[in-house]
C-alpha cells in the first residue's frame, strides 16, 4: 500500500468516522442522563431523513429551510417518544424501558414502511456539499470537512449546554438520583424533555448528513446506523460525551483499514465492528473514557 | 378448567376447519396462486415491479379451466427467513396450487425446499442464480442463468469495451451476486486468456452505504472495467461514491441494475453504466411482447420493465401449465409445467429444459440521459 492510498483512506475513515461519531453523541447523551439505551435512536434518525425529503418534495421548501424544520421535528418527535413511551415506566425496572425503547424502534420502522413505502427515495443533494475538493492526490468531497466541522461544533455546544447552563445543571442533577433532585427543585421533567429534544435533533443533523452523503433513504435504514453507533457509544465509554466521538471516529477508521488492508475480508466489516464491541466489554467494560460505574437504587 | 376447555373449542374448531379444507380440495371453486417477492425492503422495487406483471397478465386472464383465479401475494420482505415463512404461509394456511416468485435468487433458494417438501410448484421470475432450480424437481424458472450472463457481460466488456482487465465488487450476503461474480471472472479468464486478468476482487454486504475502501482498493489495481453485480439501490449508491473518488472506468452489472431507483439515486453518476437484463421494450421479439408493451402501458402509462415482463409470462405460464394439466393438482400442474415447451411469452420463446430452466436471450442496456438504452442483443449458443 502506497502512502497515497493509505492518506485516501485515512480522508475515507475520518468522513465515515465522523458521521458515526455525530450519531453517536445523541445516544450516548439519553443513556448519560436517563441510564436508557435508546434503541429507537436509529429510527429516530430515519425518520428524520424523512422529514427532510418531504420537506423538499412535497411542500417544496428550500433546502435550508427544510433541513432546520425537518431537525426541529425530529426534536418534538423525540419528546413525544418518551412522555408516550417511556416517561409512564420511570419507575418500573430498567429493563422494561428498555423493552419499550425495542418496540417504539420496531413500531416506528414499520410505520416507516406503510407511510413512506418499502422503495428507496433520493435525497436531495445540495450542489455545495459535493464539490469535488483535490488535496495533492487525495480525492474527497466538501462533506469531508463539513461533517467532522459540524461533530467538533456540536460537541462545543453540548458541553456548554450540559456543563455552563441551569438545564444542563438539571440534567446532571437528574443523572444522579430523580428523586433527590426533584426534592432540590429540579424540574426533573423538563430536564429529561430537553434531554430527549437535543439528543433527537442530534439524531436528525446526523441524519441529514447521512442523506447528503449517501443520498439512499429507506424504512429501513435506521437499523445498522443505530447498532453501529451504539457499538461507537459503549466502545468510546457510554454516557461520556467526547467518548462517543472517539468512538465514532475510531469505528469508522477501523472499518475503513479492514477493508483496505484485507479486501478480501470486506463482507465481514460489520463482523469486525461486533468483535471490537465485544472486546472492548471484556477489556474495559466501561468503554475507552467511561467513567467508574455508579450503582442507582 | 377454562383453558381446558378452551383447548377443545379450539381444537373442534380446527377439524371443522380441515373438514371444509378437504372438502374444498374435493371440488375446487378456485384456484389459488401464491405469489412471494420483495414488496419491502432492499429489493422493493424488483418485487413491486414483478407483481405489476403478475396483476396485469391476472386482469387479462382471470380465469382457468372455467375457474376463477385467486392471486394471494406475501411480501418476503428482501429477507431468507421471511421468504421460507412466507411459502410456508402460502402452502399451509392458504393451501395455494401454484406459486410465483420471487426476485432475487438468495429468496427463492431459501423459499425452494417448502415448496418441493409440500409439492407445490414454483415458477420463479428472475432469481438467476443455477441452484434455485438445481437439484429441486419443483422449481421452474422464466428467465435464463448466471453462466449465462456473466458471460454476456464479459464477452460484452471484452468484445465491445476491449477490456483486458477487470475488476470485481461482489455483496456476500447475495448468492446470486456472488454467483455472477464468479461467473463473470471464469468467463473472463477465459476470453482474454490471462488468468491475472482479475485484477482486483473485493466485497460488501446488502445495505453497506460506505464504499470508499473498497473504490480506493479498486482505483489502485486500475482496471479496465468494474463488475459490480449487487441490488440497484447498494449500487447506484457504489456508482456515485466511485465517480466522486475519481474512478472514470466503465462500470458494469446484472439485471438487477434495472430499475428506476437505479437511476434516481445515481443521478448522472450512473450515466454510461452497462448491464444485462432479460428483455427490453425497444427490442420485441415475439406478438406477446407487442401485447404485453400495449397493455402495460395503458394500464400504467409508462414504458415496462424486464421485471413486469417477466412477471406477467410467470403468471401466464402458471396458467399454461394448468390448462395442459386439466386438474386443479399441484403434483399434475408440476408434471404439466416440467413439458412446458414453444410458450411464446414476452420475454421470448420459452421451452424448459430437464433443470426446469429457460434458454432466452439477453439485452445489454446502457443509461444514457437518465433511461435505459439498448446497446446490444446476445443470443445463446
Amino acid at each position: 500500500m502506497t502512502l497515497e492510498i493509505f492518506l485516501q483512506n485515512v480522508a475515507n475513515g475520518i468522513t465515515l468516522g465522523s458521521l458515526y461519531a455525530l450519531l453517536a453523541i445523541g445516544y450516548t447523551m439519553v443513556y448519560g442522563i436517563l441510564r436508557l439505551i435508546n434503541f429507537a435512536h436509529g429510527e429516530i434518525f430515519m425518520i428524520s431523513t424523512y422529514f427532510a425529503f418531504y420537506g423538499i418534495a412535497i411542500f417544496a421548501l428550500p433546502w435550508q429551510i427544510s433541513f432546520v424544520m425537518a431537525i426541529a421535528l425530529t426534536a418534538l418527535l423525540g419528546v413525544v417518544i418518551e412522555r408516550a413511551a417511556y416517561r409512564p415506566l420511570r419507575d418500573a425496572p430498567r429493563t422494561s424501558v428498555l423493552i419499550s425503547a425495542i418496540g417504539v424502534s420496531f413500531l416506528m420502522a414499520n410505520l416507516g414502511l406503510v407511510i413512506f413505502g418499502g422503495r428507496p427515495k433520493t435525497f436531495y443533494r445540495p450542489q455545495l456539499f459535493q464539490i469535488p475538493i483535490q488535496l495533492g492526490r487525495i480525492r474527497v468531497v466538501a462533506l469531508f470537512f463539513i461533517i467532522p466541522a459540524l461533530t467538533v461544533v456540536l460537541l462545543v455546544i453540548l458541553n456548554y449546554i450540559v456543563y455552563k447552563t441551569k438545564i444542563g445543571l438539571g440534567m446532571r442533577a437528574a443523572q444522579w438520583d430523580f428523586d433527590v433532585a426533584r426534592l432540590m427543585g429540579v424540574d426533573v421533567d423538563r430536564a429529561v424533555s430537553v434531554t430527549f429534544a437535543i439528543g433527537s435533533a442530534l439524531a436528525a443533523i446526523g441524519g441529514i448528513m447521512w442523506g447528503l452523503r449517501f443520498v439512499e433513504i429507506n424504512p429501513n435504514m435506521g437499523l445498522f446506523p443505530g447498532l453501529k453507533c451504539f457499538i461507537a457509544a459503549v466502545f468510546g465509554g457510554i454516557g461520556n460525551i467526547a467518548g462517543a466521538v472517539l468512538g465514532g471516529f475510531l469505528l469508522g477508521f477501523g472499518e475503513i483499514m479492514l477493508v483496505a488492508f484485507l479486501p478480501g475480508l470486506a463482507g465481514y466489516r460489520d463482523a469486525f465492528a461486533f468483535i471490537l464491541l465485544i472486546l472492548m466489554l471484556l477489556v474495559r467494560p466501561t468503554g475507552l473514557l467511561g467513567e467508574k460505574q455508579r450503582v442507582r437504587t | 378448567m377454562v383453558s381446558r376447555r378452551r383447548i377443545i373449542s379450539l381444537l373442534i374448531c380446527l377439524t371443522m376447519v380441515s373438514l371444509v379444507g378437504v372438502a374444498t380440495a374435493q371440488t375446487p371453486t378456485e384456484v389459488r396462486i401464491g405469489v412471494y417477492e420483495p414488496m419491502t425492503g432492499a429489493m422493493a422495487a424488483g418485487g413491486q415491479m414483478t407483481y405489476e406483471g403478475i396483476e396485469l397478465a391476472h386482469e387479462q386472464k382471470p380465469e382457468v379451466l372455467g375457474l376463477p383465479v385467486r392471486l394471494i401475494l406475501v411480501d418476503n420482505r428482501s429477507d431468507k427467513v421471511e421468504a421460507a415463512t412466507a411459502v410456508t404461509r402460502l402452502v399451509q394456511k392458504d393451501k395455494v396450487h401454484a406459486i410465483i416468485g420471487s426476485y432475487g435468487s438468495a429468496l427463492s433458494m431459501s423459499g425452494g425446499p417448502v415448496a418441493q417438501a409440500a409439492k407445490v410448484p414454483v415458477m420463479g421470475c428472475s432469481p438467476t442464480n443455477p441452484l434455485v432450480t438445481l437439484g429441486n424437481d419443483y422449481y421452474f424458472r422464466a428467465c435464463f442463468i448466471d453462466p449465462f450472463q456473466g458471460r454476456v457481460m464479459a464477452q460484452f466488456a471484452f468484445d465491445k469495451l476491449g477490456a483486458k482487465t477487470a475488476a470485481i465488487i461482489q455483496d456476500v450476503a447475495q448468492d446470486y451476486s456472488v454467483g455472477l461474480a464468479n461467473f463473470f471472472r471464469e468467463a473472463f479468464i477465459e476470453l482474454t486468456g490471462n488468468p491475472k486478468a482479475i485484477v482486483g476482487f473485493t466485497s460488501y454486504q446488502t445495505g453497506d452505504r460506505d464504499f470508499t475502501a473498497q473504490l480506493t482498493y479498486i482505483a489502485n489495481a486500475k482496471p479496465d472495467v468494474v463488475f459490480a453485480p449487487g441490488y440497484y439501490a447498494d449500487a447506484a449508491v457504489l456508482v456515485t461514491q466511485a465517480r466522486s473518488l475519481g474512478l472514470k472506468m466503465p462500470f458494469l452489472g446484472g439485471d438487477t441494475f434495472e430499475a428506476p431507483e437505479f437511476i434516481e439515486i445515481g443521478g448522472k453518476d450512473v450515466e454510461g453504466v452497462y448491464f444485462s437484463t432479460h428483455y427490453s421494450a425497444d427490442a420485441p421479439i415475439t406478438p406477446a411482447s407487442e401485447e404485453f408493451v400495449a397493455l402495460y402501458k395503458s394500464k400504467f402509462n409508462k414504458p415496462p420493465n424486464t421485471f413486469a415482463a417477466l412477471g406477467y409470462d410467470c403468471y401466464m405460464l402458471v396458467l399454461d401449465a394448468i390448462e395442459r394439466a386439466g386438474v386443479v393438482d399441484p403434483v399434475a400442474i408440476r408434471d404439466a409445467m416440467a413439458k412446458t415447451k414453444d410458450f411464446v411469452g414476452a420475454t421470448g420463446i420459452i421451452t424448459l429444459d430437464a433443470n426446469g430452466d429457460a434458454t432466452k436471450s439477453a439485452v445489454v442496456l446502457q443509461v444514457k440521459d437518465g433511461v435505459f438504452k439498448l446497446v446490444d442483443v446476445v443470443h445463446p449458443r
